[in-house]
């Protein structure tokens, strides 16, 4: 009975000097931003209502045949082209719209709109898609059934169906052969508060045409964007309010 | 006057050999149903643009047929239209038959079929699709109890309480169906409270329609025809049915053509949408509503009645399929309404007509569907007394 705190404290402190090494050495090995570290969520913290994330996008820098969104975005969470459009995954994709009088074209990307009301969480037989309490709209794909409801009732035909076996998946977006996909505003970087691949990319490579932020907040940029000038919402006659708003449209 | 039933002698060869080839056939559609599965649903004609192909029009026109088909027996419980009262016991065992195969098809057709358990345990009831869950295995129940009370003499009193059950309950699943397609704001096809009372009336008639064929491919077997008098009394009720929902048609199109936001689609399927335009005008048009009208209503003679029937019924099965498909395939490979008064164009077939051409596994899997419903029919009608006496006496007389 007595030999056995000695030999627990040994082997714990044995233990606690392993875990700080292997820390050390995954921070230093992985490059691990220890600013994200200290703004990342713990498991058990949810997303919270105090929190909308929403993305504007100004059309004006939105450049033709810009794409790196739409590229930054298919890397990111491996969204392969195998070929065959009609059936490959598109969560945002680049539209080019031509005004019918007057032939001026815009050029903007198209994804999900992150609804606050979103008809593809109210057509759900099982309820896989849901909004998350900060405005995140997502599919649990454990409890898709595939039926694809969801694609007939978006608005923004914003939706993939994943049609085929997958392969080389990313650890931070798991994806399944059967169920439906769309943008998750890549809440992997948003919770450890990154912004999502696109608008990285679309500041690194494009015009930097996104802000990504929290509506909520009143002194965040897009808070102030939005406040300061015009836009609007894709199909806001359905009056949705959309996490994603337009300007220059 | 005590109806007496009897089951389905199977002394014609003719009864095997259709009972193969629908087994046949099923095993065909599991197969399909199965390659799907493991290869993704790329194999199908089904793409991210029309998401719903070929299997669910099978699926909608079998569930709408099988509420349909319960006519003849809620005529008689309901309405005392005795005429039709030998009958009832079967237009019940169609109507389960016609929604079993048309689930099967549905639930195969699922990205994950294996994840049924999930669809019957968790539910979002603000979704209409998880309501129609409900209505479909709820009808099955209440169908075998409105079965059972005809079947068991101490419960016969019973018959007109399940029976108006069932009646009622078929309504709302019709509505239900319908519905899958009318709150649907995002596609402007769709979108129109007319697909409740549309959807209603062709399941009526639809079912009707059915209900003639089937018994009629009874008749052949066993030899148990319809007396006469059923024959016109039902040629007349398929032919005011398909009037009525030829009216509500027109007036689904026609105010159509009055909202503007959704004149283009209702143009494009009316006039200028290719295979959607032939079907419509040829299928619905022609041969779902003025051949059968011309059938039932113009040709007054009393000679080949039951052939007039029978074309009449064909041609509306033929006509209504034609129907669902411009429905669920042109109403979603129309591009939507985003951008007004914008033309679009992407890499993601925005702004274009989608392409869909339904493939082989889509067939097969639609045509297990009616197999399963039919195999089910030749297999309970063979050991439970379904078919009436009479029909047999009257045709040997």
């Amino acid at each position: 009975m007595s030999s056995h705190p000695v030999n627990a404290e040994t082997v714990d402190s044995k233990r606690r000097k392993l875990m700080v090494a292997a820390a050390a050495a995954s921070l230093a090995g992985t490059g691990f931003n220890l600013v994200e570290l200290a703004m990342a969520k713990t498991s058990s913290e949810a997303a919270s209502k105090l929190v909308r994330w929403g993305l504007l996008i100004d059309t004006q820098k939105c450049g033709n045949g810009c794409d790196a969104c739409v590229s930054a975005c298919n890397v990111e969470h491996n969204l392969e082209d195998l070929g065959r459009p009609e059936t490959d995954a598109q969560w945002i994709r680049k539209l080019d719209l031509v005004d019918e009088q007057t032939s001026h074209v815009d050029s903007l990307p198209m994804l999900c709109q992150h609804c606050e009301h979103p008809p593809c969480v109210d057509v759900c037989p099982t309820g896989a898609s849901f909004r998350r309490d900060d405005g995140i709209v997502l599919v649990d794909k454990h409890t898709c059934i595939g039926c694809r409801y969801c694609m007939i009732a978006c608005p923004y035909k914003a939706r993939s169906f994943v049609h085929e076996n997958l392969t080389n998946q990313r650890p931070w977006s798991p994806r399944g052969k059967g169920v439906v996909e769309s943008c998750t505003f890549c809440t992997h970087r948003v919770d450890v508060g990154r912004s999502p691949a696109c608008v990285e990319a679309c500041h690194a490579e494009g015009g930097g045409a996104m802000t990504f932020g929290d509506m909520m907040n009143p002194e965040s940029e897009i808070s102030l964007s939005l406040k300061s000038e015009p836009s609007r919402q894709i199909r806001g006659d359905l009056r949705l309010n959309t996490g994603v708003r337009y300007r220059n449209v | 006057m005590n109806q007496h039933y009897r089951i389905l002698a199977a002394s014609s060869p003719f009864y095997y050999v259709l009972a193969l080839a629908l087994v046949v056939l099923a095993l065909f559609g599991l197969g399909a149903a199965h390659y799907v599965d493991s290869e993704g649903h790329w194999v199908t004609g089904m793409n991210n643009q029309v998401v719903w192909g070929l299997p669910h029009v099978f699926a909608i026109s079998l569930i709408l047929s099988a509420s349909g088909s319960l006519n003849v027996a809620s005529m008689v419980t309901l309405f005392g239209r005795t005429l039709y009262s030998g009958w009832s016991r079967f237009s019940g065992l169609l109507a389960i038959s016609l929604l079993l195969g048309g689930l099967l098809v549905l639930v195969l057709d699922l990205g994950r079929p294996d994840r049924l358990i999930i669809a019957m345990t968790h539910y979002n009831f603000k979704s209409i699709f998880a309501w129609n869950i409900f209505l479909y295995t709820g009808f099955i129940a209440v169908a075998t109890i409105y079965l059972w009370f005809m079947f068991e003499r101490r419960m016969n009193q019973y018959a007109k309480v399940a029976g108006l059950l069932a009646f009622g309950w078929r309504f709302v699943l019709t509505a239900g169906t319908g519905s899958i397609f009318g709150f649907i704001i995002a596609r402007q096809f769709y979108h129109s409270a007319m697909m409740v009372p549309l959807f209603i009336v062709l399941s009526l008639s639809l079912g009707t329609a059915v209900f003639i064929l089937v018994t009629r491919m009874v008749g052949v077997l066993s030899g148990s025809f319809m007396k006469p008098e059923i024959t016109f009394s039902l040629m007349r009720l398929l032919g005011i049915l398909i009037a009525l929902e030829g009216f509500l048609a027109c007036a689904f199109y026609l105010t159509g053509l009055y909202t503007a936001a959704r004149y283009d689609v209702v143009l494009f399927v009316l006039m200028n949408g290719g295979i959607y335009t032939f079907l419509f005008w040829a299928g619905q048009a022609v041969l779902g509503t003025a051949v059968p009208l011309g059938l039932i209503f113009l040709m007054k003679t009393e000679s080949g009645a039951s052939v007039r029937l029978v074309t009449a019924a064909v041609s509306k099965v033929i006509g209504s399929f034609c129907f669902l498909y411009v429905m669920v395939i042109a109403g979603q490979g129309y591009p939507q309404l985003m951008f007004p008064g914008k033309q679009v164009r992407s890499a993601f077939f925005d702004g274009v007509v989608a392409y869909y051409a339904p493939s082989w596994p889509e067939l097969a899997l639609g045509l297990g569907g009616v197999s399963v419903a039919g195999i089910i029919i030749l297999a309970v009608t063979r050991v439970l007394p379904f078919l009436p006496v009479e029909a047999q006496r009257a045709r040997s007389s």
